[in-house]
C-alpha cells in the first residue's frame, strides 16, 4: 500500500478509478487531502482524523472515524479494525458516498442501496456480530443526543426502545411473550429504511476542482 | 400603485356578502355529488357557478360585481399565500431551491418575452386592427400572463396527490415568480408611458428585481422574527397567540406592498421563518386554532376567487379578437413547454435526482394561470392601454383553458403516465433517527474531505440557530430540545391521545402494535444473582403487598405519557396539576436514596404486562451509577388520580457484563443484559429513608431544567 509517491501516478490512479468509479481529478484531489491529513505520510491514523477542527462539534465523530478503520468497509468479508489505512482504503470508504449515475439499471441501484446501507449497518453494529442489539442501538441514539446533557440521556433510552419495538413489529410481526427478538439483522435494517431513498440521500458532491488550497487555514 | 385602487364599493360589498353566503352552500352541494368531484376539479365547478350567478344577475338586470383588484390583493390573496407559506415543507423547498429559482426567474422571463415578442409579431402581421398594439404593451401583456398562479396550482394539485418533489417544484415556482411579475409589470407599465427603453433601463430592471425579491424576503423575515419573539412572552395570554401570527403576517404583506416589494415573498418568508419558533412557544390549542383558521380562510378565499372569476367573465367588458386570443393561447402553451424542456436540460446537469421526461411533462402541464393575472390586467387603465379589454378577454380565455382543460385532464394523465404519487406513510422513529444520523454523517465526511459543501453550511446554520437564535426566540426549556426528542414527544403525545380516546388500557395504540413489547426485546431472567444486600423478609413482604395493591389500581387506570414533556411542554392545561404533584414528589424523593432490590414481581398476567409495556415503550434508565442496580422509572398515572405514583422498573443496566454472556453460534445472538431485568412495580415508600443502607434510586422522568451547556444540534432546517 505504500506504493503511492508524492507525484500522482497515473497508472495507479487509473486502477483506483476503475475500482471506485471516481474520476481521475477527484482521485487526485482526495489524494491531496489524504496527504494533508496524514502529514505527507503514507498511512493515516485515527489521531490524524481527530485533529480536524470541524469534526469536533459532530456528535457522531467517533463512529465516523471508526468507519474509516473498519475492515468490513474495505472488502466484503473483512473483520476487525486496523490502526492505520492507506490511500486506497480511504478512497474505498469515500466511494460509499458517491451519487448514483444518471442511467443505471434497477439492479445496480439496488446494489448501491445495499452497499450504502451495509456501511450504515456496520457503523451501528460495533461488535461485528451481524445484528444491532438494543444496547448498540441505544448507544447510537445516545451519541446523537450526546449534546443535550441529562435530558438527552434519559430519552435516548426511550427513543431507542421505541425504535427497536418498531423494527420488531415491522419485521417479525406478532410475537408470543416467551419469544424474543435478538437484534436488527441486515435484512430488517433494509426493510425499515425502505422509505428513505438512501442511494440519493447518502452522497456528497465530490469536486473536480481542487479547493483544498482554499481552506488551508481552516483545516488541520 | 398596484393595490391602491379606491372605488365606491357599497354595491360590490353587498354582492360579496350574497356570494359569500352562497359559496359554502355550493361547496356542500358539490360534495354531495361524489362522482362529479372525481372528474372535475373544484376550481372548475366554482367558475361555472360564478358564470351561472353572473348570468342570473345580468338577466335580472343587476350589474354583476367584478373581481375588484383591491379586494383581491388585499383580502382574498393573503390568506392563501400565508397558508402556503406557513405550512411550506422547508426541507424539500431548500433542497430544490436552485431548480425552483431557475424555473421561477428564468422560466418566467423566457415566457414573458417569448409570448410578448411573438404576439407583437402577430399583431404587426395581422394588419388592420391590431397594428396599433405596440411592443411594450405586448411585452406587458406577456409578462402578466406568463406567471404561473399559486392559487390555481394549489387548487388543482391538492386534489391529485402528486409526489412531493413535483408538487414543491411547481408550487415553489408559482410562489417565487411573483417578484419577477411585479418587476416586469412595473417596468413595462412605466416604459409604456415613456415610450422607449434603453440599455440602462434594462440594467436598472435587474437591480430592481433583486431589490424587490430580496427586500420582500427581508421584510418578511423581520416580521417573522418579531412574531416569534412576541410568542415567547405569550405564555400567560394563550388566547391571543393565533392573533399575533395573523397580524404580523398581514403586516408583513402590507409593508412589502407599500414599498412596492414582493408581498407574496414577504408573506412566505414571514410564515416560514416564524413557524419553528412559534410552534415551540405556543400552546397546543393555539396551534390547532392557527391551523384551522388558516385552512378556513384560504378555503373561503379560494372559493370566492374562482366564483368571482366566473362572475367577472360574464360582466365583461369584452372584446373578442380571434387572432389575438388564439395566438395568445398557443404561444403560452408553446412557451411553457419549450421553457421547461430547455431549463430542465440545463438543470439536470446540476441535480443528483434528475428530472425525467415524465416530470417535465407534469411541470409543463401544471403551469396554470389564474386570478392574479386577471387582476393585474384589470388594473390597467384603458387610457394608457386602448386594447385593455382585448387583453382581458384573452387572459380570461387562457385562464379558462388552463383551469378547465388542463385542470380536468391532469388527473387521468397522472394516472396514465404512472407518475409517482405522494407517499401516505407516516414518518417512523427509525427513519427520523437515521435522517439525523445521515445529516451528521454527511457533514462529517464533508469535513474530512475538506471542502465546505451543502451539509457543512447547513450544519453551521443549524448550530448558529441553536446557539443564538433559539435562545432569543423560544421561551424556557423548549429552546434546548433537540429535534429528535421533539419528534419523539410528538409521537408519544399522539399515542397517548389515541390511548385515552380508545378508552383505556384494554386497547392498544395503533402506532405500536401491541404484539411486540419490550418483554420480547429483552427476555426475563430469574433473579438468581443479585449483587446487592438482601432485605429482611418482613420488609420484602411489605413491599410486595404494597406493589400488589397498587398494581390492581393501575389496571383500571388510563396510562398517559407525561414525563419531562410536562415541564417543558406548554400543552394541555390539564397537566398542570400533575406538574405540581411531580414537583412535590421530586422534593420528597430527593430525601430518599435507597437502592432496593425486589424479588420476582407479583403474578402478572401477560396481557396486562404487555398492555403496560406496549403503551409505554420507553425505558427510563436514568442515572445508572453502577451496573448492577436496577433502575426505576417514575410513571404517573392518569390525571384522574394523580396522587398515586407508580414506580415501574424497566431494564436494569448491566452494561459491560452482558458482553460476556455471548456463547451461541450463528449471527443472531441476543445480548442479554442484567439478570435482574424484569418489570417490577414499586411504590414510593416513605419508610425507606429510615434504612440508610438500602438505597433506592429514583429515576425521575424529569430532572427539571438541569441546563447543560453543550447543546445538541437540532436542525433548524429539518
Amino acid at each position: 500500500m505504500g506504493s503511492f509517491q508524492s507525484l500522482p501516478d497515473d497508472h495507479q490512479y487509473r486502477t483506483l478509478s476503475q475500482k471506485t468509479d471516481f474520476s481521475l481529478e477527484q482521485i487526485a484531489i482526495l489524494h491531496n487531502r489524504f496527504k494533508q491529513l496524514s502529514q505527507n505520510e503514507e498511512t493515516l491514523r485515527r489521531d490524524d482524523l481527530k485533529t480536524i477542527q470541524d469534526l469536533e462539534s459532530n456528535p457522531i465523530r467517533y463512529q465516523i472515524i471508526e468507519a474509516f478503520f473498519d475492515r468490513r468497509n474495505f472488502q466484503k468479508d473483512g473483520v476487525g479494525s486496523v490502526e492505520e489505512i492507506g490511500f486506497e482504503e480511504f478512497l474505498t470508504v469515500m466511494s460509499y458516498f458517491r451519487a448514483p449515475a444518471h442511467r443505471i439499471t434497477e439492479e445496480q441501484r439496488e446494489e448501491m442501496r445495499r452497499a450504502k446501507l451495509r456501511f450504515l449497518f456496520n457503523m451501528h453494529d460495533t461488535d461485528n456480530d451481524g445484528t444491532i442489539t438494543l444496547e448498540e442501538y441505544r448507544h447510537v441514539v445516545e451519541e446523537l443526543l450526546s449534546r443535550s446533557g441529562a435530558l438527552g440521556r434519559e430519552t435516548a433510552k426511550g427513543i431507542a426502545d421505541a425504535a427497536m419495538l418498531e423494527v420488531a413489529s415491522i419485521s417479525v410481526g406478532p410475537m408470543a411473550p416467551d419469544e424474543f427478538y435478538e437484534g436488527i439483522t441486515f435484512e430488517h435494517f433494509l426493510k425499515i429504511l425502505k422509505g428513505i431513498e438512501i442511494e440519493t440521500r447518502m452522497h456528497i458532491r465530490f469536486l473536480n476542482m481542487d479547493t483544498t488550497v482554499l481552506c488551508k487555514q481552516h483545516c488541520v | 400603485r398596484r393595490r391602491i385602487h379606491y372605488k365606491h364599493e357599497a354595491q360590490t360589498a353587498r354582492d360579496c356578502l350574497v356570494l359569500h353566503h352562497l359559496s359554502p352552500m355550493r361547496r356542500r352541494g358539490f360534495h354531495l355529488i361524489p362522482r362529479l368531484s372525481s372528474i372535475v376539479p373544484e376550481s372548475c365547478l366554482l367558475i361555472v357557478v360564478g358564470l351561472l350567478v353572473g348570468g342570473l344577475m345580468k338577466l335580472v338586470g343587476e350589474i354583476p360585481p367584478v373581481l375588484e383588484s383591491k379586494i383581491f390583493f388585499l383580502y382574498l390573496l393573503p390568506p392563501i399565500i400565508l397558508d402556503a407559506g406557513y405550512f411550506l415543507p422547508i426541507r424539500q423547498f431548500t433542497e430544490n431551491l436552485g431548480t425552483i429559482l431557475m424555473f421561477a426567474v428564468v422560466g418566467t422571463l423566457w415566457n414573458a418575452f417569448f409570448v410578448g415578442g411573438l404576439l407583437y409579431g402577430v399583431c404587426q402581421l395581422e394588419g388592420h386592427r391590431l397594428v396599433t398594439v405596440d411592443l411594450l404593451s405586448c411585452l406587458l401583456f406577456g409578462s402578466i400572463i406568463s406567471a404561473v398562479d399559486p392559487v390555481a396550482v394549489l387548487a388543482v394539485f391538492e386534489e391529485i396527490h402528486i409526489n412531493e418533489l413535483l408538487h414543491i417544484l411547481v408550487f415553489g415556482e408559482s410562489l417565487l415568480n411573483d417578484a419577477v411579475t411585479v418587476v416586469l409589470y412595473h417596468l413595462f407599465e412605466e416604459y409604456s408611458s415613456v415610450g422607449s427603453i434603453t440599455v440602462m433601463d434594462v440594467f436598472l430592471g435587474i437591480v430592481c428585481f433583486l431589490v424587490v425579491s430580496l427586500g420582500g424576503i427581508v421584510v418578511g423575515a423581520i416580521y417573522g422574527i418579531l412574531a416569534a419573539f412576541t410568542s415567547r412572552f405569550t405564555s400567560h395570554t394563550r388566547v391571543i397567540e393565533p392573533l399575533f401570527v395573523f397580524v404580523y403576517s398581514y403586516m408583513a404583506y402590507l409593508s412589502a406592498e407599500v414599498f412596492h416589494l414582493s408581498g407574496i415573498m414577504a408573506l412566505i418568508a414571514c410564515g416560514a421563518v416564524m413557524r419553528p419558533y412559534v410552534e415551540a412557544n405556543i400552546s397546543h390549542k393555539s396551534h390547532t386554532t392557527i391551523k384551522y383558521f388558516l385552512k378556513m380562510w384560504s378555503s373561503v378565499s379560494d372559493t370566492l376567487i374562482f366564483i368571482f372569476l366566473g362572475v367577472s367573465t360574464v360582466a365583461g367588458p369584452h372584446e373578442w379578437n380571434w387572432t389575438f386570443v388564439m395566438a395568445t393561447l398557443i404561444f403560452c402553451l408553446v412557451a411553457r413547454v419549450l421553457g421547461v424542456v430547455g431549463l430542465t436540460f440545463v438543470i439536470n446537469k446540476f441535480r443528483i435526482v434528475k428530472l425525467t421526461s415524465k416530470d417535465q411533462f407534469i411541470i409543463a402541464y401544471g403551469g396554470l394561470r389564474g386570478a392574479i393575472a386577471f387582476s393585474l390586467v384589470y388594473l390597467l387603465k384603458t387610457e394608457h392601454f386602448p386594447m385593455r379589454n382585448m387583453f382581458l378577454t384573452a387572459i380570461i380565455t387562457v385562464i379558462f383553458f388552463t383551469v378547465f382543460v388542463q385542470g380536468m385532464t391532469i388527473r387521468p394523465l397522472v394516472d396514465l403516465l404512472a407518475v409517482k404519487k405522494k407517499q401516505e406513510t407516516k414518518r417512523s422513529i427509525n427513519e427520523e433517527i437515521h435522517t439525523q444520523f445521515l445529516d451528521h454523517l454527511l457533514t462529517g465526511i464533508e469535513d474530512i474531505c475538506g471542502h465546505y459543501g451543502h451539509h457543512h453550511w447547513k450544519d453551521k446554520l443549524n448550530r448558529f440557530n441553536k446557539k443564538y437564535v433559539k435562545k432569543c426566540l423560544i421561551a424556557g426549556e423548549r429552546s434546548k430540545e433537540p429535534q429528535l426528542i421533539a419528534f419523539y414527544h410528538k409521537m408519544e403525545m399522539k399515542q397517548a391521545i389515541e390511548l385515552v380516546e380508545s378508552g383505556g388500557g384494554a386497547k392498544f395504540p395503533s402506532a405500536l402494535p401491541s404484539t411486540v413489547s419490550m418483554q420480547n426485546i429483552q427476555p426475563k431472567k430469574p433473579p438468581q444473582d443479585r449483587a446487592l444486600p438482601q432485605l429482611s423478609k418482613a420488609r420484602e413482604e411489605e413491599i410486595r403487598k404494597i406493589l400488589r395493591t397498587n398494581l390492581q389500581r393501575t389496571r383500571q387506570r388510563l396510562r398517559s405519557y407525561n414525563r419531562h414533556t410536562l415541564v417543558a411542554d406548554p400543552y394541555e392545561d390539564g397537566w398542570n396539576e400533575i406538574l405540581i404533584k411531580r414537583k412535590k414528589m421530586k422534593e420528597l424523593e430527593k430525601k430518599m436514596n435507597n437502592y432496593l432490590t425486589v424479588p420476582a414481581p407479583p403474578p402478572d398476567s401477560p396481557t396486562i404486562a404487555r398492555a403496560r409495556l406496549a403503551s409505554d415503550p420507553q425505558a427510563w434508565g436514568l442515572k445508572s451509577v453502577t451496573e448492577s442496580i436496577p433502575t426505576i422509572k417514575v410513571d404517573l398515572a392518569s390525571p384522574q388520580s394523580p396522587e398515586s405514583v407508580n414506580m415501574v422498573d424497566e431494564f436494569g443496566k448491566k452494561g459491560s457484563q452482558s458482553k460476556a454472556s455471548k456463547e451461541e453460534e450463528g449471527g443472531l445472538t441476543m445480548k442479554v443484559p442484567s439478570p435482574t431485568n424484569q418489570r417490577k412495580d414499586k411504590t414510593a415508600d416513605e419508610d425507606n429513608d429510615k434504612e440508610p443502607q438500602q438505597r433506592l434510586m429514583r429515576c425521575l422522568s424529569d430532572p427539571g431544567p438541569t441546563a447543560e451547556e453543550e447543546d445538541e444540534d437540532e436542525a433548524f432546517l429539518p
